[in-house]
Formats: structure tokens, C-alpha cells, sequence
């Protein structure tokens, strides 16, 4: 996988906490993937909205990464809840259904961004710190300035 | 079954594939066909409603499959039965998403239901009788099956003939 520069937790150095939300396996795996190869760490996962509101509680992740076409509740209003309960929460919809009104409607839920599957490493890179923004910082990328 | 409604699908699965396995992909076969469906291998069907109305069932060959996964994931090593099953039904959800962003920027709403999963060898015809259109994709790692039968639903041919 292409090397990123790691994106760290600005108040403390630490590995930014990733809550992965997705209803297939096979998603997650690969999201975990790419977030780790961003210097981040998946704190969580869960397969479905509700286990994603009980999740979030648990672990309080720094992103979370969020399915919307999930079993027993969807991504969408399963953000709006986390966000309610958390207004700092950063959700970023990752989903293969990008209409326009699902984009519209996650956004004004509490999303902070929308990323359409299949997820490009690069463009996933860009919107984790944009979301993270100054609480976020991005260092040197492996062997870069040797 | 209404043709203009097939294309951003064939786009769709090109847009999907083609970079995840980093190869060119190439329509090996086209038919039609109207009988209902069993799986060949693994097959995750998907269930559209609303303006467009059907299903698109994606089958792949066990081994594509593993070799599909694999691929996508990163990975050089085989990948398990049921992350290879878990890998099907992604990839009709990563595909039929993205055809349905481009119909609804066309104007169509509908609701996308999530994959169905049907292995073959259960013996059962997994569709009624339905008039679809076979689609065979070839690409590096194996052939992909795209049976897709769509039509318009009832809110739009009433909105039509208003």
C-alpha cells in the first residue's frame, strides 16, 4: 500500500482512534487496513448502527467510519444519534450508495464528510485530515527527507 | 426489461473492478435469458424498489472469488470461504452503488435492499421466471456474472402518464 504520512492526535501524539462501522466484513478488514496505514489504530468495530451507538460509547474513537446500508439500523441515523449524544463526534460516511439525497441527508444528520466506496487510499487520506483538522497533525512520511 | 437501464451498470462494474484488480476488464459475453436463477458459485443478489424495480445477482466461481478478495484486500494470501462469500457481496454493493448514484442523478429514486447471499449446490431456484440480461465480465483473475433484471416500477409509469 503507498506510504502516508502517519496522522497523529495533535493534543498528544498518539495514533488517531478509529471506530470502523460496517455490515460486511470484508469492508471493515479493508478499511482497517487503510487507516493503519495512515499511523491509526481501529479502536472498534461494529456491523450495524446499533452496536455503533453502544460502541461509540464504550471506546469514544477520535473517526468513525460509517456503512449506511447496514441490518437493525442504518448509517445515517445511526450518526445522527452518535451526534446528538456526542456534538464533537466526527462521523465520515464510507458507503457505495453516493446519491445526492443520502449526501445531503448524512451531512445535515451530523456527518462531517462522505466518501464514496470503493474507498481510494488517497481521497480517504485527505478527508481524515480535513475532519481531524488542527486536532490532527500530519508528520514526515517514512524514509521521506533521508 | 427497459436496456438504458442496463448501461450504468456495465459502466458501473468497470469502474469498480478495473482498479481494484488492476486490470483491464472486457465484456466476454452478452444474452439474454428468462428462466429463473440458480447460483453457479457464490451469488449475492440485490434487490432494487421504488422509480426502478428487479435484481442484479453478481456470481462468481469460488476460486474468483478467493482470488478476488485476496486481490482487493491487498493480500497474496488465499483468501477464506467466508471472507471470499463476505467479498461477493461487497462487490455487488460497491457496483450496483455506484449504478445507482448514476440513475439518480437521472432522476430515479428507489431503494437499494441489502445483498441476499445464495451458494450453489443448495438445490433451489433463488428468482421467478424473469425476463434479464446475462452479462459475463473477464478479468485477470476470473469471470464475473452479472444477471440483471430491471424494469420501471409503478411510481414511475403512473408519474409518466400523468
Amino acid at each position: 500500500m503507498e506510504q502516508f504520512a502517519p496522522v497523529k492526535r495533535s493534543k498528544d501524539g498518539q495514533p488517531v482512534r478509529y471506530l470502523i462501522v460496517d455490515d460486511s466484513v470484508f469492508a471493515r478488514k479493508n478499511l482497517g487496513k487503510m487507516v493503519e496505514s495512515f499511523g491509526g489504530q481501529v479502536a472498534g468495530e461494529a456491523g450495524d448502527g446499533v452496536t455503533a451507538i453502544a460502541e461509540y460509547d464504550r471506546i469514544q474513537p477520535d473517526i468513525v467510519l460509517m456503512d449506511i446500508t447496514m441490518p437493525l439500523m442504518e448509517g445515517i441515523e445511526a450518526a445522527e444519534r452518535i451526534v446528538q449524544q456526542h456534538p464533537d463526534a466526527r462521523v465520515v460516511m464510507v458507503s457505495s450508495v453516493g446519491y445526492q439525497e443520502n449526501i445531503v441527508a448524512a451531512l445535515q444528520k451530523g456527518a462531517r464528510h462522505f466518501v464514496q466506496k470503493p474507498v481510494k487510499a488517497e481521497v480517504l487520506y485527505e478527508v481524515i485530515k480535513y475532519v481531524m483538522g488542527d486536532e490532527g497533525t500530519a508528520g514526515q512520511a517514512a524514509g521521506a527527507g533521508a | 426489461m427497459k436496456m438504458d437501464l442496463i448501461q450504468p451498470f456495465i459502466n458501473a462494474a468497470d469502474a469498480v473492478l478495473a482498479p481494484g484488480l488492476q486490470c483491464p476488464m472486457t465484456i466476454a459475453n452478452l444474452s439474454m435469458e428468462g428462466e429463473s436463477y440458480s447460483p453457479h458459485g457464490i451469488a449475492a443478489l440485490v434487490a432494487l424498489s421504488g422509480d426502478i424495480e428487479g435484481r442484479i445477482i453478481f456470481d462468481l466461481d469460488p476460486n474468483t472469488a478467493s482470488r478476488i478478495a485476496s486481490k482487493f484486500a491487498g493480500s497474496d494470501e488465499p483468501a477464506s470461504d467466508a471472507l471470499a462469500q463476505e467479498a461477493v457481496c461487497e462487490l455487488a454493493n460497491q457496483v450496483i452503488g455506484n449504478a445507482v448514484a448514476t440513475l439518480n442523478d437521472q432522476g430515479f429514486n428507489f431503494r437499494v435492499h441489502p445483498p441476499q447471499l445464495h451458494l450453489a449446490g443448495q438445490g433451489t431456484r433463488i428468482t421467478e421466471d424473469t425476463e434479464a440480461v446475462v452479462l459475463c465480465f473477464e478479468t485477470g483473475s476470473g469471470n464475473v456474472s452479472m444477471n440483471i433484471a430491471l424494469d420501471y416500477g409503478a411510481t414511475r409509469v403512473a408519474a409518466a402518464g400523468q
